[in-house]
């Protein structure tokens, strides 16, 4: 009886914590890992719409990996990444159906981008790395804690370029009319992809200004 | 002066280690450094003892910047009083453009040196003197009725996003003043592109005869007018000697010239980036030529070069040595892509009027890479003369 008690791990066990928290920080998939660059950049030019990919991601990573860890006994090697392919791609429509229900318009603005979430290097590589070997309930934890890894870099970016570069927050006016009466104007670089990247970059920085042991030795 | 020194010397040892103020200490050198030549000298490896050190060839570069700075000055105020048909004499001018000119340095240099000064303190390094330089570039690349904060705004990203993100002075991949004037090109377009921005205060209703429009904005417009006018001899004359609307250094290239003699001169600038840039811009131009497909490519290869900032971006950007190719071969190569990759842009891509930036900013991207393969061939050759050395000696 106690050692059975000893093999089951509490639900929210130290390992499975870290599971949720080392994505946000120190295993962060964009500023430390580099992936799912491309839409970071292409849908942060207003907050509305990354939150909407965040919220997307998470449930189509967190779901591939259960789905994937549950199949894991079962999937030949030889065809597994088909297989996780199939599964994520479901997901994704289930998604981009239910944006297209219920919020049409950010859906619109997401475009191809929900479609892409398909390819999203974030997804396939913990797949690969993680759900392939582990259980499902692990599986489920790293899903949710890579995706909002990903995610609030996604909201932070899309927080700086929409108040900068639209004046807007959430579509709502938030610089007042009285500094574009004094010669303030929102900033069309902002707008544009390249600003992202820079975003991302100062997160980089600060992060690493944080963490020393973040830095690469050369 | 005696005085001076004497003041410095007595305050000096509370900056240093365990003093008072130890934590301005590069400020403090700075400063020093600044009003006296160092008595400091190198004391490990092998240098070349030199009084040319960075302080005095960056103040040669500011003087070299000083012909189209004035002759912009004055500039600035001629095509003010010539927008609102008015002909006052030569000091009134002056002092228009004086007025407009100088808070854009000050903003200029002011932001810049205030984040220079921040970033050496905090890292404890020394301030570097790359800023001068770029300082006084800045507003020479500026349109005369630019919002002074968006000059600061500029001013402080191309310095932290620019320079100190890859280490301050001399780690830079961006030329400074380039990132700031491309970072404004995006930001606000509506303040540096168009027809309106050139001219210092311009009224509504422009005198006849007289137009907003830069060159290159006239050329990229396509009409046939516009183009049969920056053909004209006479503004064609005008181009070079500089009396046409524009940013405000830009647009003489006599004054240009003058300081690239004093550039070529001291060998502060590289005279091979010059001249492949120019070989670069005057090819592509004469295979435009030879197409001569649309009215802008027929513009003869010879008028590109006195056109927009081209001159100015050949002589002060171009061989800022920080952000050039460093290998010689490689500076051949990097000049010659700037002209024909700046000429290119001009012709063909209607969203962006001034090529030469784009060019520039895009070569300094790929001027480690030039300069890696350049080594890399040049390694490749000395081993193939050694092994075959070796063979011949068996």
């Amino acid at each position: 009886m106690s050692k059975e008690k000893k093999d089951r791990e509490p639900l929210f066990s130290i390992k499975n914590r870290r599971l949720l928290t080392n994505p946000l920080n120190k295993d962060n998939p964009i500023t430390v890992q580099v992936l799912g660059i491309c839409s970071a950049l292409a849908v942060t030019a207003k907050l509305k719409p990354s939150f909407v990919m965040t919220l997307s991601v998470i449930f189509v990573m967190a779901m591939a990996n259960v789905v994937i860890s549950l199949l894991r006994n079962g999937v030949p090697p030889r065809i597994r990444i088909i297989v996780q392919l199939v599964v994520i791609a479901s997901l994704v429509i289930i998604v981009d159906q239910f944006l297209k229900a219920f919020v049409f318009d950010v859906s619109k603005q997401l475009s191809v981008f929900v479609g892409l979430i398909i390819t999203n290097c974030i997804i396939m590589g913990r797949l690969e790395a993680f759900a392939m070997s582990n259980k499902p309930w692990p599986a489920f934890l790293d899903g949710v804690g890579n995706a909002m890894g990903y995610g609030w870099i996604l909201i932070v970016v899309g927080f700086f370029r929409e108040l900068f570069g639209s004046g807007t927050l959430w579509g709502y006016q938030v610089v007042p009319e009285g500094f574009y009466n004094f010669g303030y104007e929102d900033n069309g670089f902002f707008i544009l992809p390249p600003m992202a990247l820079i975003l991302v970059g100062i997160i980089i920085w600060f992060q690493r200004a944080k963490n020393r042991d973040l830095i690469e030795e050369s | 002066m005696k005085g001076l020194r004497k003041f410095i010397d007595k305050i000096k040892p509370q900056f240093e280690k365990g003093g008072r103020f130890e934590k301005l200490h590069s400020t403090f050198e700075a400063f020093e450094t600044f009003l006296f030549v160092p008595n400091t000298v190198t004391k490990k490896g092998s240098h070349i003892r030199d009084a040319m050190d960075m302080k005095r060839t960056m103040a040669i570069v500011v003087l070299a910047m000083v012909p189209p700075l004035l002759f912009g000055i004055w500039n600035v105020g001629y095509q003010h009083y010539l927008a609102n048909a008015m002909q006052p004499d030569f000091w009134p001018m002056v002092w228009y453009g004086f007025l407009k000119v100088f808070p854009i340095i000050v903003v200029s240099y002011v932001t810049g040196l205030a984040i220079e000064f921040a970033f050496a303190q905090s890292r404890g390094h020394e301030v570097n003197e790359g800023f001068l330089v770029s300082g006084m570039l800045i507003p020479l690349v500026m349109p005369p009725d630019v919002p002074l904060w968006m000059v600061a705004v500029a001013t402080a990203f191309a310095v932290i996003i620019g320079k100190e993100v890859f280490g301050g002075t001399g780690m830079n991949i961006l030329n400074p003043a380039l990132t700031a004037r491309a970072f404004l090109f995006f930001a606000y377009p509506r303040h540096m592109s168009g027809d309106d921005v050139w001219i210092a205060g311009m009224p509504d209703q422009l005198p006849d005869g007289v137009t907003g429009a830069t060159p290159l904005g006239e050329a990229l417009a396509g009409k046939t007018e516009g183009m049969a006018h920056i053909m004209e001899p006479g503004y064609v004359w005008d181009m070079f000697w500089g009396g046409i609307p524009g940013s405000i250094g830009e647009t003489s290239v006599i004054a240009i010239l003058l300081g690239a003699i004093v550039l070529l001169i001291t060998g502060i600038g590289s005279w091979r980036i010059m001249l492949s840039v120019l070989v670069g811009s005057i090819s592509m131009g004469l295979i435009f030529n030879a197409i001569g497909a649309t009215p802008y490519m027929q513009v003869p290869f010879w008028q590109h070069l006195i056109m927009g900032g081209f001159a100015f971006g050949l002589v002060y950007m171009a061989t800022d040595p920080v952000t050039a190719s460093q290998t010689q071969r490689g500076k051949y190569i990097y000049g010659f892509l700037i002209g024909f990759i700046a000429i290119l842009i001009r012709v063909f891509n209607p969203g962006y009027p001034e090529g030469m930036m784009l060019a520039i900013l895009l070569m300094n991207v790929f001027a480690p890479l030039i300069d890696y393969y350049v080594l890399e061939g040049n390694i490749k050759k000395r081993l193939k003369r050694v092994n075959h050395a070796v063979e011949s000696a068996k």
